[in-house]
């Protein structure tokens, strides 16, 4: 037997789960997908004392659009949202970041809210998160509250969550119609968590850049948006020495780490050159119309 | 604590049934417990795919299941792709274009590719090798894996 012994519970509800784990008062795992949280049971890096399994849990998948809004449940796989012709149209983003996560038979069992409570910086779904503007709904005993991307991580491998909440649901407002937008990411290896990763979303209005977002992945214990980067292309458009000045001004705005993977200069470096790359793939998908309005949630 | 649970699942399209503890991880389950032991186990954490089987129609590391959450599923193995001493098509590609070499990674290679083929019936060779980028090959140097895939799908694509 590879992990440690634990005690198992499949409940059956989103409620019966949150009882599960007060009652084991922070000893107990929740168990989404399981593409992170068992190789860590087989390393034995975790020794909970309890898991308790989502996977036959009852309403927590699902993909429903209404109102300029996509709500998607915790327990969603990537898979399925990689296919889905409603993230397709109205969030083109988190589905070319979905292709970016791991590989297929990884997306057939790993979820949505799974990859966001294990709050990997390397990760896709954060840093996907925080560039959309999203908010994560979390359930526990005192009742239900809604996280914004940057109130959920804290840290490396750290969020918000209590011991005994769960996140339930991601919210996504739709990405206007016609916006640019690209998720690029350098790794040794396709489907490798990535050294570095930049989302970039430009909405154009008349020629100028009405509204960018730009987020990283792999440069800092959480993703981090680069807003004095995304100030220069509002100001001075998207002409090729904007985009120039914009990447520049990312490298600077980052604290990468250092690690076996990759130095800290070497990450920041990446942040310059992807941020570019980013950008300059995201201006090819813009449509002739250009995206009028603005990203929503843009400060 | 040594409670078992019991696990009821269909591999190969024949009911099977075991008692294991939570822990027990699917691959080990499969090959200790139904005596299935065509689905190699390698790194034990995700990364190698050599532990690739189909539950329920879709790839999965079956190092990063436990066997009490196939309860319920149906599951596609190695074993189960030759019918009536007949190789897969998949199989025969693999025979005609060298593509294994010590075959370790060829189980998880096959059910990987045979996905693959599913979700993408007629893949570019570019595709075809950020598919089976999920299954690493130590030997082969992957040409005849992916020129076996290539050659299979046109037959995958028709009805059989």
């Amino acid at each position: 037997m590879k992990p440690a012994r634990f005690d198992y519970h499949a409940p059956a509800s989103v409620d019966e789960a949150i009882a599960l784990l007060a009652r084991y008062g922070g000893e107990a795992k929740l168990l989404a997908g399981g593409q992170s949280l068992v190789p860590l049971l087989n390393f034995r890096l975790s020794r909970p004392a309890a898991l308790v399994d989502l996977n036959r849990a009852a309403g927590l998948a699902y993909i429903h659009e209404a109102a300029g809004h996509v709500r998607i449940g915790a327990m969603t796989r990537q898979r399925a949202i990689e296919f889905s012709p409603v993230i397709r149209r109205h969030l083109p983003l988190l589905a070319e970041a979905t292709t970016l996560v791991g590989h297929l038979p990884i997306r057939s069992r790993g979820t949505i809210g799974g990859s966001l409570a294990h709050a990997d910086p390397s990760a896709e779904y954060p840093t996907a998160l925080t560039a959309l503007g999203g908010q994560v709904v979390v359930r526990g005993p005192r009742g239900e509250r809604t996280l914004a991307a940057g109130e959920l991580f804290q840290g490396y491998l750290t969020t918000t969550l209590a011991a005994d909440e769960m996140l339930v649901e991601v919210r996504l407002p739709a990405m206007p119609d016609g916006a640019g937008f690209a998720f690029e990411e350098f790794s040794r290896r396709h489907g490798d968590f990535a050294i570095v990763g930049i989302a970039a979303i430009v909405v154009r209005d008349r020629g100028r850049c009405a509204s960018a977002r730009l987020v990283t992945a792999g440069a800092g214990p959480v993703p981090v948006r680069l807003r004095a980067a995304e100030e220069i292309l509002e100001r001075e458009g998207l002409s090729d020495a904007a985009i120039g000045a914009a990447a520049r001004r990312a490298a600077e705005l980052v604290e990468p780490p250092s690690d076996i993977h990759a130095s800290a200069d070497y990450r920041r470096n990446l942040t310059r050159v992807l941020t570019g790359r980013a950008l300059r793939r995201a201006i090819k998908t813009l449509s002739p119309g250009g995206g009028e309005g603005r990203v929503r949630g843009s400060s | 604590m040594s409670d078992t649970l019991p696990v009821h699942l269909t591999v190969n399209g024949h009911p099977r049934e075991g008692h294991c503890e939570p822990r027990k991880l699917l691959v080990d389950f499969l090959r200790e417990d139904l005596g299935l032991t065509g689905t190699h186990v390698g790194c034990e954490h995700g990364i190698c795919g050599a532990c690739t089987v189909l539950v329920n129609g879709e790839a999965a590391r079956s190092c990063l299941m436990l066997a009490v959450q196939a309860d319920g599923a149906e599951l596609m193995t190695v074993e189960g792709l030759a019918t009536a001493g007949r190789l897969h098509p998949l199989q025969e590609a693999f025979r005609e274009h060298h593509a294994l070499q010590c075959g370790f990674c060829t189980p998880g290679m096959l059910l990987t590719a045979l996905d693959l083929l599913r979700t993408n019936p007629r893949p570019t060779e570019e595709e075809i090798r950020h598919g089976l980028s999920a299954v690493l090959c130590r030997c082969t140097g992957y040409q005849g894996i992916v020129a076996a895939v290539a050659a299979a799908a046109p037959a995958l694509d028709r009805p059989r």
